[in-house]
């Protein structure tokens, strides 16, 4: 068995936040933030050895766990949706729990609170299934990680323990659990008609038959509620929007877009050939439709996280855009090309643009004691760096240059306007303007003078202003590195692997 | 009709069930319930599929069985960070459903809440 150098850091990758988390559940007490905190850049560290060992060179990793080859073992692979996850992931996670040792530190002296030991132990929890997960090449092995995404993702929605969060977290549940009982049921059907559940191994047995549309629709269904596609996304905005600011920018940056790879995996590598033009226009159309309800619905809101989280269900709808403009008429199938570029790079630069937005929008909470955009008089005055944060994610969101959400609609206009699919154009455009919308009218609000004197003012951190703005910043920035003279590599790569027995 | 065929119908159904209750029912205990019939009916499968697999000298498939097992010991945590979540929720509302603690009932952009 050939296996790259450099394999074993996959396992490492997903393991080592694990581990943390074991010892932070152990050692407990006052060392739960420091523990935490200290394994991150050795978590980053590996993100970024791996991203850089696979990026540059256009090669996946590829790693067997215990040397058994699949069909009876389990693949890990970093491809390039795998680097820039496992690089999204490490730098949003980092952000969040830099920003979040204000609000869960047990400091010396106080009691400990069960709610500053779960937040780390859930966070690290997030951070090893989501490396699992655009890790793995097992259908089951993947059912497994979003299974702990959901279990790590669900508490963190009511870790303040209020009715209303509760019930946002049962809902979030139930959603979560009809989607993965339903991507499980689609598993064992591909198991039982082709013996494998290894991606590779699937993609060169599957078979246009009726076992494959239905075990493909049943995984897609169920991914489609975990990633809360418009008209399942019913449990997105009270949870995200319920959730501590810190853990609001993990859920929305970065849990709901681990069922979206297992989609782009399933289309893209798994079954290509199988989609019709009909299937690829439906997936874009719930997308279009997902964009105008969650802009719309964000211009509606009188409070900031509420709308945040709509903007998520919106800017959800962007990503599936990439799968009716991927669609090659002429050979009939899904090709891994720009469009597909022009949906990661939407994911990567959402992840850190809306991060940096829900931190932003807690400070805002914090210093205001309240966050109803109709009372943000004054913010300009007194959080000026937080809402400079909260612009540059908007910029970003909505697609100026030259922010990283530029770089991904341009690419995404582009491809439009190649394949002569003028109409999803258009959806791109408007979008790009309801979100401007609510964005402005946000900014507008807070530049106002305060209609009464604000004189209950709580200090913030300027170090977590710093944090919101950098992450910001990366999602303006990766415009500069994308459309740069970097070219980006390919993300899918296919054909035989090595190592892998055919 | 085989036994293989009989089990797989009997699992079919009880995907079907358990996926009219989870959808249909606002209570959350029996959404659970559904959800576990749901599951339930999907390991049948399993069991089916590993017995479809059998060779001549081994009884089944190995592989689909120890699948199964794994997915009742993640079937068994979901429900209990269910009900975990769910006694709070009584604890706290009295209520074991989502209407009425729903923020559906209040809307998101209410004033006041």
């Amino acid at each position: 068995m050939v296996t790259p150098p450099h394999g074993a850091w996959l396992v490492f990758a997903a393991a080592w936040p694990l581990l943390v988390m074991l010892l932070v559940i152990v050692m407990g007490r006052h060392h739960a933030a420091r523990l935490a905190l200290l394994s991150m850049p050795v978590g980053l560290a590996v993100a970024i050895l791996i991203a850089a060992a696979v990026l540059p060179a256009g090669t996946p990793l590829v790693y067997h766990v215990g040397g058994w080859l699949p069909p009876l073992g389990i693949g890990l692979q970093a491809d390039g949706i795998s680097a820039l996850m496992l690089l999204t992931t490490a730098g949003v996670i980092c952000g969040a729990g830099l920003y979040a040792r204000a609000d869960f530190a047990s400091l010396p002296g106080a009691p400990e609170t069960r709610r500053s030991l779960v937040f780390w132990v859930l966070l690290l929890a997030v951070w090893s299934a989501m490396n699992l997960v655009v890790l793995s090449r097992d259908l089951f092995n993947l059912y497994v990680a979003l299974e702990l995404l959901t279990f790590a993702a669900v508490p963190l929605v009511c870790l303040d323990g209020r009715a209303e969060t509760l019930a946002a977290a049962l809902r979030y549940l139930v959603f979560a659990l009809l989607g993965s009982v339903l991507y499980l049921l689609g598993a064992v059907l591909l198991y039982g008609s082709y013996g494998t559940l290894d991606i590779a191994l699937l993609a060169a047995r599957v078979q246009p038959e009726h076992a494959t549309w239905l075990a493909a629709a049943l995984m897609t269904a169920g991914l489609l509620a975990k990633t809360a596609l418009f008209p399942l996304h019913l449990w997105l905005p009270p949870a995200h929007a319920g959730a501590p600011a810190a853990a609001s920018a993990v859920l929305s940056a970065l849990v709901v877009k681990g069922s979206f790879v297992l989609v782009i995996r399933l289309w893209f590598e798994v079954m290509p050939g199988l989609w019709s033009l009909s299937a690829t226009q439906f997936l874009g159309a719930l997308g279009a439709a997902a964009i105008f309800y969650g802009s719309i619905m964000a211009l509606r809101q009188q409070r900031l996280k509420l709308m945040i989280a709509y903007s998520t269900v919106g800017q959800i709808g962007y990503l599936f855009l990439v799968f009716p403009l991927a669609f090659d008429l002429a050979s009939q199938q899904l090709q891994a090309g720009i469009a597909l570029t022009g949906g990661m790079l939407q994911l990567v630069s959402h992840a850190f643009a809306k991060a940096g937005m829900f931190l932003a929008a807690g400070l805002v909470a914090v210093s205001l004691g309240h966050d109803r955009v109709a009372d943000l008089g004054g913010l300009a005055r007194r959080l000026p760096i937080s809402l400079f944060a909260f612009g540059l994610a908007g910029v970003s969101l909505v697609g100026l240059p030259p922010s990283g959400g530029f770089a991904a609609k341009w690419l995404l206009l582009s491809v439009a306007l190649d394949t002569g699919q003028w109409w999803w154009a258009v959806v791109l455009v408007l979008g790009g303007l309801l979100t401007g919308g609510y964005l402005v009218l946000v900014l507008v609000r807070a530049m106002e003078p305060p209609a009464a004197p604000l004189a209950e003012a709580r200090p913030v951190a300027r170090w977590r202003e710093m944090i919101a703005l950098a992450l910001s910043l990366c999602a303006l920035l990766l415009g500069l590195v994308a459309l740069g003279p970097l070219e980006l590599p390919p993300m899918i790569v296919t054909g035989a692997l090595p190592g892998v027995a055919p | 009709m085989t036994t293989v065929t009989l089990f797989g119908l009997c699992g079919a159904a009880l995907v079907g069930l358990g996926l009219y209750v989870l959808l249909t029912h606002p209570q959350l205990l029996r959404k659970l319930i559904g959800f576990n019939l749901l599951g339930s009916g999907i390991f049948l499968i399993f069991g089916v599929i590993a017995r479809r697999g059998a060779w001549s000298t081994v009884g089944g498939d190995p592989v689909p069985q120890a699948l199964a097992i794994t997915g009742i010991v993640v079937a068994f945590a979901a429900t209990a960070l269910v009900v975990a979540l769910l006694l709070r929720l009584f604890d706290e509302t009295g209520t074991a459903t989502l209407d009425t603690a729903s923020p559906r009932r209040s809307p998101p952009g209410d004033k006041g809440s």
